[in-house]
């Protein structure tokens, strides 16, 4: 088709120059047109036919073996990583800092996840496990318990305690129905399931940046789905807006792409802001509005410290002014309960077709029935629980007024911050030039001389320089001294 | 855009917004024939006290014979809850946290030697080319994303298990150009049938990727031959593809003799563009009774593709708490090697007495030498050789002799007539009564 331009030229030119001009010109399009219909599927890889394998073997001989390839969208998978939040966590296992062993390794700021309440888990595990996978209803051992096929979307009494767990800790003003929901192999799956289900390739999600950065993973690498940030401000609190929603959705359709829904995290990853229910009703307006779907990733819901209350969208919808079925929830172990290695995550969705297609798509990423044994014993322990929720907002609670304050000794400030793992930090003022180049280059020093893995801002699209998101929910008190010590090395040597 | 300004806003609660075309399409297959038998079971379920006229499921390949020996393990080698992780309990916080999609050493090096033990130690298998994934289906979709673009296709010769349909087309995009099959050489693949199936997917303007095979064979229980791998290899290399073995019933072969993996094919050749186009799946759901515990692995020589594989296993992973328990188990090789040789005198006892009760009754299967099931000819009860023909037959034994098998269509089987039926998911006394079923029936015919 693009052969047709050069002849616009021609056409805007003079009658007999247009003939004589054209018809040769059409003649030419036709004979590719022809040629290309003719051609053979194109080789797999036609730069390297001309190797020549010079080893003796049994196969094919004579012929040159071309190096077989894998498959274009397999391509930029397998490529090294150019994500500093990818590089930040690939640096620190060449060099971590263990307390005794190596105090001069890197810390580990990048990782959201949390050991605060791992003694409280521990001593749960200990006295609990054997018995939730072992034991069947008349207290013999029954293997078929745990090895058989079992519905891929979770055993309904996982979803049973899945669903009151969650209710509890999201304040226990909304309740969730076990049918509305699927038990997946972690969030991952998750996210990305709901993106196979409510976008098709090409089309795409406006998502508030700064953002999770996995989400460009988790939803990029398979289902060709597009993330287009919604730029939030700090003079907002990061906080997404309805102007700016407003504002990439039409840049978003005046460019010819089709947006499908809107995913956003709350708790917010990397601010850490939650949510008020004035900005969810918000959300859910806009999305109303343009008639898209709404992902709400709810994975630290439960890991809520400051005064802000957490509402969960399933609340919002709950009072029956909006059409619930184009909502979705997200969740998970992995942050609130901290077990991520157990690959627990839940897609929630109030639109059936949507549970029934995930439903299936189970099959795929489904959670091992002995681990879905524990995981049932483990929530439906309410006791337990309530002790461990409590002790676990009270510690991250504890460890995030001692983190930032050592930070605030600095000068360095964080963004207000009320749920998460991690904490949103200003460090713009360490920059040698406010800019991402400045920024990056901050990430660096940071890496090799403070020895501390942050992730820099840009990495989560934030269009403001300088933004740090740091996780301290796996550190000992006596480390952060250690950390502040580090920084305020690194910033008297880049202000001399 | 042009488009009228009513058009672009709706601010009423009647609109929903759209589903993908993933999510609305049935390329699940579950409205099929193949899964409307499980539905029939699922309302009417056999059970040896309490329904015994139920339904009898022999369309589910699950091995349930060597039960006895994992509990027996689980129960002796785990008072301490050693086998939950080797420190029990307190290797817990290990457990909790790890979720690096390299997997478990312990727990990669533990399969490749249950691997390598399968095969008698004819291959040797890297732990650092194993890419765990929460089941062998997982497996062969993740393969498929990475080595076929949407609209490519993979070879898969037929009759194959239904769920390729699903598990290697729905998400991915990808087709599946059949090469057919026959009972004329007991279903063998030929180089003709290969060829003639490239050659269909190019007329259609289709690039074929790879080609795909299930060794032993599902539906055919049989073992794929020595000089077909070759072949396969042969081909593979010659038009510049992929060659993926799915060998998750590898230890279902009655006679490991009788096995030939194409691990043992690659083993001696060391030119690594020959070897980097094979990719064996593997699974402990089948040959270890293990479904429920969900782990696949994708075993490849191409180190493109196990970095690829290992990245996109991230939306599959087996759960750490999986691995710790399974490690210590499949490291214990006076356990494996008794599990795989008692395994295989069960299932190899179960076939016979299949077989030779449905010989009594005048059907005769293909012969074969492994997995969970046999795969049995009632052509000659066909008044009409067709799909529809078969159907009808297949409906009659759900229906009259409340038995859900498989019918061979549903495998994408050209010879109309064969059904594959399962016979290691249930009791020995089960089985009798199902063949008992068959026999009565048969006789019924027979009077007529």
């Amino acid at each position: 088709m693009r052969l047709i331009v050069p002849l616009r030229g021609v056409i805007q030119g003079r009658g007999g120059l247009f003939v004589g001009s054209l018809i040769p010109c059409c003649l030419f399009y036709f004979l590719q047109l022809y040629l290309k219909r003719r051609r053979p599927p194109p080789p797999s890889d036609p730069t390297e036919l001309t190797r020549t394998s010079s080893r003796s073997n049994l196969f094919s001989r004579g012929n040159s073996i071309g190096r077989v390839r894998i498959s274009s969208r397999a391509v930029p998978v397998a490529k090294p990583t150019d994500s500093a939040y990818y590089i930040g966590l690939e640096r620190v296992k060449t060099d971590p800092y263990d307390r005794i062993t190596n105090t001069d390794g890197i810390i580990q700021l990048g990782l959201a996840e949390s050991t605060l309440c791992f003694d409280l888990l521990q001593k749960w595990m200990s006295e609990n496990l054997m018995e939730s996978i072992m034991q069947s209803n008349d207290g013999e051992f029954d293997i078929s318990s745990i090895v058989m096929y079992k519905p891929f979307e979770g055993l309904l009494e996982l979803r049973v305690a899945f669903a009151d767990f969650m209710s509890r800790i999201m304040g226990g003003n909304v309740s969730f129905d076990p049918s509305n929901m699927v038990i997946t192999a972690g969030g991952t799956p998750a996210i990305e399931v709901l993106a196979f289900c409510l976008a098709d390739h090409g089309n795409a999600f406006l998502i508030p940046s700064p953002y999770y950065p996995g989400f460009d993973r988790d939803i990029k690498f398979r289902t060709g789905v597009e993330l287009i940030p919604v730029h939030c401000r700090s003079s907002d609190n990061f906080t997404v807006t309805v102007s700016a929603l407003e504002q990439t959705y039409n840049q978003a359709r005046k460019r010819g792409s089709k947006v499908s829904g809107i995913l956003f995290s709350n708790p917010s990853n990397p601010v850490g802001n939650i949510l008020s229910r004035e900005t969810l009703r918000d959300i859910l307006i806009f999305a109303q509005d343009k008639n898209i779907h709404v992902i709400s990733d709810e994975i630290f819901a439960g890991s809520v410290y400051g005064d802000k209350e957490f509402v969960s969208m399933a609340e919002i919808v709950g009072s029956g002014e909006f059409d619930k079925s184009r909502v979705h929830i997200i969740y998970g172990l992995s942050k609130d309960l901290s077990i991520p290695g157990f690959r627990a995550g839940v897609i929630y969705s109030f639109h059936e077709d949507v549970v029934n297609a995930a439903t299936k798509l189970m099959r795929f990423s489904s959670v091992a029935v002995p681990v879905q044994r524990i995981l049932i014993s483990l929530l439906s322990d309410t006791r337990f629980i309530e002790e461990y929720m409590t002790a676990h907002r009270q510690r991250i609670r504890d460890k995030h007024i001692l983190f930032v304050e050592g930070l605030k000794q600095l000068g360095i400030p964080c963004a207000e911050s009320g749920g998460g793992l991690y904490c949103w930090v200003d460090m713009s003022s360490l920059l040698t030039s406010y800019s991402e180049k400045g920024e990056l280059e901050l990430f660096e020093k940071l890496l090799s001389v403070a020895k501390i893995n942050a992730t820099p801002g840009t990495a989560c699209y934030c269009i403001e320089p300088g933004w740090f998101r740091c996780c301290f929910t796996a550190l000992a008190d006596e480390d952060i001294p250690v950390i502040m010590e580090r920084i305020r090395k690194l910033a008297e040597s880049s202000r001399s | 855009m042009g488009l009228p300004m009513m058009m672009e806003r709706s601010s009423n609660n009647n609109n929903v917004a759209e589903l993908s075309r993933v999510a609305v399409s049935d390329t699940h297959g579950e409205d099929s024939p193949y899964f409307a038998g499980w539905k029939a079971y699922d309302e009417n379920p056999y059970h040896e006290s309490h329904n015994p006229s139920g339904v009898i499921q022999m369309g589910l390949a699950e091995n349930q014979v060597s039960f006895d020996l994992l509990e027996t393990y689980l129960e002796k080698k785990n008072p301490e809850g050693s086998m939950w992780g080797s420190k029990g309990a307190p290797g817990f916080r290990e457990n909790a946290l790890f979720q690096d999609y390299h997997g478990l050493t312990s727990f990669r090096q533990a399969m490749a030697s249950f691997m390598e033990q399968i095969r008698g130690g004819k291959a040797r298998f890297d732990p650092d080319r194993i890419v765990l994934t929460a089941g062998a289906t997982a497996a062969n979709e993740l393969l498929t994303f990475i080595l076929a673009d949407p609209n490519d296709a993979l070879l898969v010769p037929t009759p194959y298990y239904p769920g390729f349909d699903r598990d290697l087309r729905w998400r991915t995009g990808v087709k599946i150009v059949p090469i057919h099959c026959d009972s004329s050489n007991h279903f063998q693949i030929t180089p003709e049938a290969l060829e003639s199936a490239y050659q269909t997917a190019r007329d259609a303007n289709i690039r074929v990727r790879g080609v795909l095979i299930t060794n032993p064979s599902n539906p055919l229980g049989a073992t794929v031959q020595k000089k077909v791998l070759e072949d396969l290899l042969d081909f593979s290399v010659r038009k510049n593809i992929h060659l993926v073995s799915d060998e998750i019933y590898s230890g279902s072969v009655f006679h490991a003799s009788e096995f030939t993996s194409v691990a043992e094919i690659v083993e001696n050749i060391d030119d690594v563009s020959v070897k980097e186009r094979v990719h064996i799946v593997y699974s402990l759901s089948k040959d270890l009774g293990l479904p429920g515990f969900r782990v696949g692995t994708i075993y490849s020589y191409n180190d493109n593709v196990v970095r690829t594989a290992r990245r996109m296993s991230s939306f599959t992973l087996v759960s750490s708490q999986t691995q710790h328990m399974l490690a210590s188990m499949l490291s214990d090789e006076e356990f494996t090697e008794k599990y795989i040789r008692i395994n295989r005198e069960r299932l190899r006892k179960r076939y016979e007495t299949i077989v030779e009760g449905l010989k009594k009754t005048g059907i005769e299967c293909l012969k074969g030498n492994a997995g969970l099931f046999c795969w049995m000819n009632l052509g000659f009860l066909l008044d009409n050789k067709t799909k529809e023909g078969e159907l009808e037959l297949w409906d009659v034994i759900l229906k009259e002799l409340k038995l859900n098998i498989s019918p061979g269509s549903s495998c994408h089987c050209l010879e109309f007539g064969w059904f594959r039926v399962c016979f290691a998911n249930m009791s020995e006394k089960t089985l009798d009564i199902a063949l008992k079923r068959i026999h009565e029936f048969m006789d019924r015919r027979r009077r007529f």
